[in-house]
């Protein structure tokens, strides 16, 4: 059985094949059949609506229907059920489970005791396979996965979702340029396994350093509660800000994603700019979780 | 004044295991290691501090024996990551029958806590905590948590 669990468990070409099936269904005008009269169960023990549709909208598009479980109250985890019993449970109803769960490494021990696939919708702050592969397939709409310049943007050292696009990315022959303030780095054991698998990484603490040279900007979130006082965190969100400003001088085919919902971090005006990704980018999470609901069940 | 009586310290055991050169403070963390306690029934012998001219001990080791169990050696090299000079002797009959050194293993259950309190294997689930010994520490097989130091604090 195929569960679908951390990015790290995928080798480079199964991830450029799973973008490929992706690519083929978002061309194909379907209908789908694939999961003709299958289940699938979104247990969603966090909340986290744009996911969840996005998966059971995937699971619609391909004809399957959906059982849901929306939150800890009103389910029997309240009254003290593991996970484990739980999924052994559900798995005896549906065809595949699709799993949020607060606590990391939720979507591991779910897969050890499922007799059904599992796919990982994002466990704590610990993994979430299905946004890096829609980021990645993202940026291959717009550029090959080779020779590129990558800049991640913002929070990385809690940003979660930038930890394992840069483990995808270091799969590829390519540039990740960090771009945070000194204290919201990407993790020293992260940068140290990205150069030991070969990827280039150089640190900036000034996005406009480098704005000219990226082919892709991924950013993400600066969180106010990672900031001692307000003053402090205004000063650092205001010189992250990406506006059209800075993007004047930007290479011609660049590109911004962001894996939204945004705050302040995007200038509005830029949403109107041929390089602003990430409402496509959104969009991309449906046909890239149908590649995925089709690899496992 | 009376002088210390001469003398071995602990004696020799006839059948069982002699674990030696553990890092001097640590035989009672290897005992819980070994999941042995005041309530199981093995014979033990410990000596803790005991003097020795090995390098790099800072001239003190410990000694656990264990009567009349033969300890194998994946339940010795769990010993490996708070000692890892120990060497395991199997005794039959007074006499060493074999000598072993501990290794670490490549895979951790049930011996680590994880140090992410977020991590499923902290939470009340039917599970033993795993981990993946690598050059950069133990890598927790769930949530990814890498542990390079102090392991003796996070032995459960
Ligand atoms: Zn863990």
């Amino acid at each position: 059985m195929y569960h679908i669990i951390s990015i790290k468990d995928f080798e480079r070409g199964e991830i450029d094949e799973l973008l490929d099936k992706a690519q083929a269904i978002d061309e194909a005008s379907g209908p789908f059949s694939t999961l003709n009269g299958k289940q699938v169960a979104l247990l969603f023990f966090e909340p986290s609506t744009r996911t969840r549709m996005s998966f059971a909208s995937a699971v619609a598009r391909l004809g399957g229907t959906t059982l849901c479980v929306d939150s800890v109250e009103g389910s029997s985890i309240s009254k003290g059920e593991t996970l484990a019993d739980t999924v052994r449970v559900v798995s005896s109803y549906v065809d595949a489970i699709v799993l949020r769960h607060p606590k990391e490494g939720a979507a591991r021990l779910a897969a050890e005791f499922a007799s059904v696939p599992v796919i990982n919708a994002g466990d704590g702050a610990g993994q979430h396979p299905s946004q890096t592969l829609l980021d990645l397939y993202t940026i291959r709409q717009s550029m090959p996965l080779e020779g590129i310049d990558v800049g991640l943007l913002g929070d990385l050292r809690y940003g979660r979702t930038t930890h394992s696009l840069a483990y995808a990315l270091s799969n590829y022959d390519l540039t990740i340029h960090t771009i945070a303030p000194k204290s919201l780095e990407l993790p020293t054991p992260l940068i140290g396994e990205l150069l030991d698998r070969g990827c280039e990484v150089v640190e900036h603490e000034d996005i406009t350093d480098i704005i000219t040279e990226l082919d892709v900007l991924y950013a993400t979130r600066i969180q106010r509660e990672r900031f001692p006082d307000a003053a402090s965190y205004y000063e650092v969100a205001e010189s992250y800000r990406i506006t059209p400003e800075l993007l004047e001088e930007r290479k011609e085919n660049m590109i911004i994603l962001h894996p939204l919902p945004r705050a302040g971090e995007i200038d509005p005006r830029v949403d109107a700019l041929p390089c602003a990704k990430y409402f496509e980018q959104a969009q991309n999470g449906v046909p890239v979780r149908m590649a995925m609901l089709k690899e496992v069940i | 004044m009376q002088e210390e009586p001469k003398g071995l310290l602990i004696r020799p055991i006839r059948d069982g295991t002699v674990i030696d050169h553990i890092t001097h403070g640590e035989a009672l963390v290897v005992l819980r290691i070994l999941g042995i306690t005041g309530s199981t029934d093995e014979r033990l012998s410990i000596a803790t501090n005991v003097e020795t001219r090995i390098r790099g001990t800072g001239g003190l080791k410990d000694i656990v024996k264990v009567s009349n169990r033969e300890l194998s050696k994946e339940e010795v090299d769990r010993i490996a990551l708070i000692a890892p000079n120990a060497t395991i002797n199997i005794i039959r009959d007074y006499n060493v029958v074999e000598k072993i050194g501990v290794e670490i293993p490549r895979h951790l259950r049930g011996i680590i806590r994880c140090t992410n309190l977020g991590c499923i294997s902290n939470a009340n689930e039917p599970i033993e905590s795993a981990f993946e010994v690598t050059a950069n520490g133990l890598r927790c097989l769930y949530c990814d948590t890498v542990i390079n130091s102090d392991f003796a604090q996070h032995i459960i």
